[in-house]
């Protein structure tokens, strides 16, 4: 579904804090995986997921979706076949318009922008049938303006927007790393039942190494632009959080330096 | 007041309504503070001039709007295309459309139209006679206020409404922002040229400085508006910002009639801007200020 080739990006190039956020990473994916990706601070977690996606241009590589090599396309024309929850929850709705047309905005994706009407009644029996299912209460608050919700309804409603038009990849970079513990375990169980219900090919960037172990089929290392682990069926059941220390340890030559990582 | 100085108002404020729901999609929907309004309001005006003198006024406020439409589009492409920042791409057109306004007046600096028919002039013949400005402006600002309500809520009005709070989910949902804001800046200067048009024709004149502060008397017909008339529902802000225009021609007339100079119109209106972009701050300072002052009494109560 999803093939990066040897694809490289280097930040501030020239300048003295020139960073190799990617180091050639090779990556392939195929339908129905989902993904996880732990990392240190800086490792290229977010590069990768903004490379994807198109907000960073790449400087080097080639990233085919779906058999289409979108490498050059720019972010908005990729986006019609991505699904994208960002970290902060502002980030992916828009506040001053109400749940139901910011659902709507997200239901007419990849259909012609054009003068029909921005909503029909059918579009909105649908939004309140699909609210029901995140258990949240929202299908009672369709009118209201999304600037009332909290952080993990607005996550949670992010998620429902990026998926209510099946992308062909998820990407979800660290979505619950801004909300308390209680709402974060509500929208990863989210996650979890929507990409197993739409076989959502997904790529999760999480600083929680369990959560790293728990979701997903498989789950990436990074490390300074490279990808140092890659792990699958029994060898990752068979994997326990002190055991993917001392792996990365190994493999890295450095220390995790990520409290948050190791806490969470 | 007067009746006759009232009447005046009220169709001044209809026509400028037209300007204000322009800039109430630049500065509100849009996020954009575009200030290329003060050159596409005289551009309108200029092009209905030179288009009536030529005996043909009504194509004149087409034209008008059109012309209006390229301008917001320059704003935009600069903006979007060249990444240079709003504000100055605003100020860049309001500047180039100055030596164009002029080329348009066929370097003229005022063009006053003698015995030329005007689209109220016509109507001035009819059964209408001394309403004609009031009916024909209001039918013109209804029309434009239903085409715009429909609009903002087609699916292209969703995302233009969304660019300006969050472009980064816009495109995130796969929409060209770069197209929302040309769309967006292009429909928001085309009301303002035709605001501009009307104004020329209703006062049979066009000035090259008749745009100065334009956007801000647009700024402050939307913030009266919202403040006094409230922001619940889309119809209701758009409702708000023309009656918001409408007052402020009212709050004018007013300070006119009790003496005020009418040069000093642009120092008040910049002063109710000011004030009104710093209510929420002013707000917060007061309820401050009452919370310590209700502390310092008790305290000074039970020491008492």
């Amino acid at each position: 579904m999803l093939k990066i080739e040897s694809l490289s990006k280097t930040f501030g190039k020239g300048s003295n804090n020139e960073k190799l956020a990617l180091n050639k990473v090779n990556l392939s994916l195929q339908e129905g995986e989902f993904v996880t990706i732990i990392g240190g601070n800086g490792a290229g977690k977010s590069t990768l997921l903004n490379c994807i996606s198109g907000v960073d241009e790449t400087d080097e590589g080639r990233i085919i979706l779906d058999s289409v090599d979108v490498t050059f396309f720019p972010e908005y024309k990729r986006s019609v076949r991505i699904g994208r929850v960002f970290q902060n929850p502002l980030r992916g709705t828009a506040y001053d318009m109400t749940i139901e047309e910011n659902l709507a905005i997200a239901f007419a994706k990849g259909k012609p922008t054009g003068l029909r009407p921005g909503m029909t009644k059918k579009d909105s029996l649908l939004f309140k049938e699909k609210l029901e299912l995140l258990d949240l209460g929202l299908e009672k608050r369709m009118h209201q303006k999304v600037g009332l919700l909290s952080g993990g309804q607005r996550q949670a409603l992010t998620l429902l927007m990026a998926t209510i038009v099946k992308p062909k990849i998820l990407l979800l970079d660290e979505h619950t790393a801004a909300l308390d513990p209680t709402i974060a375990r509500k929208v990863l169980n989210l996650t979890r039942k929507i990409v197993h219900e739409e076989k959502l090919c997904t790529l999760m960037i999480t600083h929680n190494m369990k959560a790293s172990l728990e979701l997903g089929t498989r789950t990436i290392i990074l490390h300074e632009g490279q990808i140092i682990m890659d792990f699958q069926g029994q060898e990752r059941s068979n994997m326990t959080v002190d055991r993917l220390i001392e792996q990365f340890e190994k493999r890295s030559g450095a220390e995790l330096d990520n409290d948050r990582m190791l806490l969470g | 007041m007067t009746f006759l100085v009232l009447k005046g108002s009220f169709e001044l404020g209809i026509i400028y309504a037209i300007m204000a729901l322009g800039v109430f999609i630049s500065f509100r929907t849009l996020n954009i503070p575009d200030l290329s309004v003060d050159g596409s309001f005289v551009l309108g005006a200029a092009v209905s001039v030179v288009m009536s003198s030529g005996g043909r006024p009504l194509l004149g406020l087409l034209i008008a709007f059109i012309a209006g439409c390229g301008a917001g589009s320059i704003t935009a492409l600069l903006h979007t295309k060249l990444k240079i920042q709003p504000l100055l791409a605003g100020i860049l057109t309001m500047l180039a459309l100055y030596s164009l306004n002029l080329k348009v007046m066929g370097g003229r600096a005022n063009i006053p139209l003698i015995n030329k028919a005007t689209v109220f002039s016509v109507l001035e013949k009819t059964a209408l006679g001394n309403y004609s400005k009031l009916i024909l402006s209001l039918a013109i600002l209804l029309l434009m206020l239903f085409f715009l309500y429909l609009f903002l809520n087609t699916r292209l009005g969703f995302v233009l409404r969304a660019t300006g709070d969050n472009d980064h989910m816009v495109r995130a949902l796969g929409v060209n922002t770069d197209f929302v804001i040309l769309m967006g800046l292009a429909i928001s200067n085309g009301l303002v040229a035709l605001s501009g048009a009307l104004i020329a024709q209703s006062q049979s004149y066009v000035d090259i400085g008749m745009g100065i502060g334009m956007v801000i008397i647009g700024l402050a017909s939307v913030i009266i508006g919202e403040v006094i008339f409230g922001t619940k529902s889309l119809l209701r802000r758009l409702i708000a910002v023309v009656l918001g225009a409408i007052l402020y021609r009212l709050i004018i007339a007013f300070a006119l009639e009790i003496g005020m100079p009418s040069t000093d119109l642009k120092l008040v209106s910049a002063v109710i801007v000011a004030l009104a972009m710093a209510m929420p701050v002013i707000k917060k300072r007061l309820s401050l200020v009452k919370r310590k002052l209700a502390v310092t009494n008790h305290e000074g109560r039970q020491k008492g």
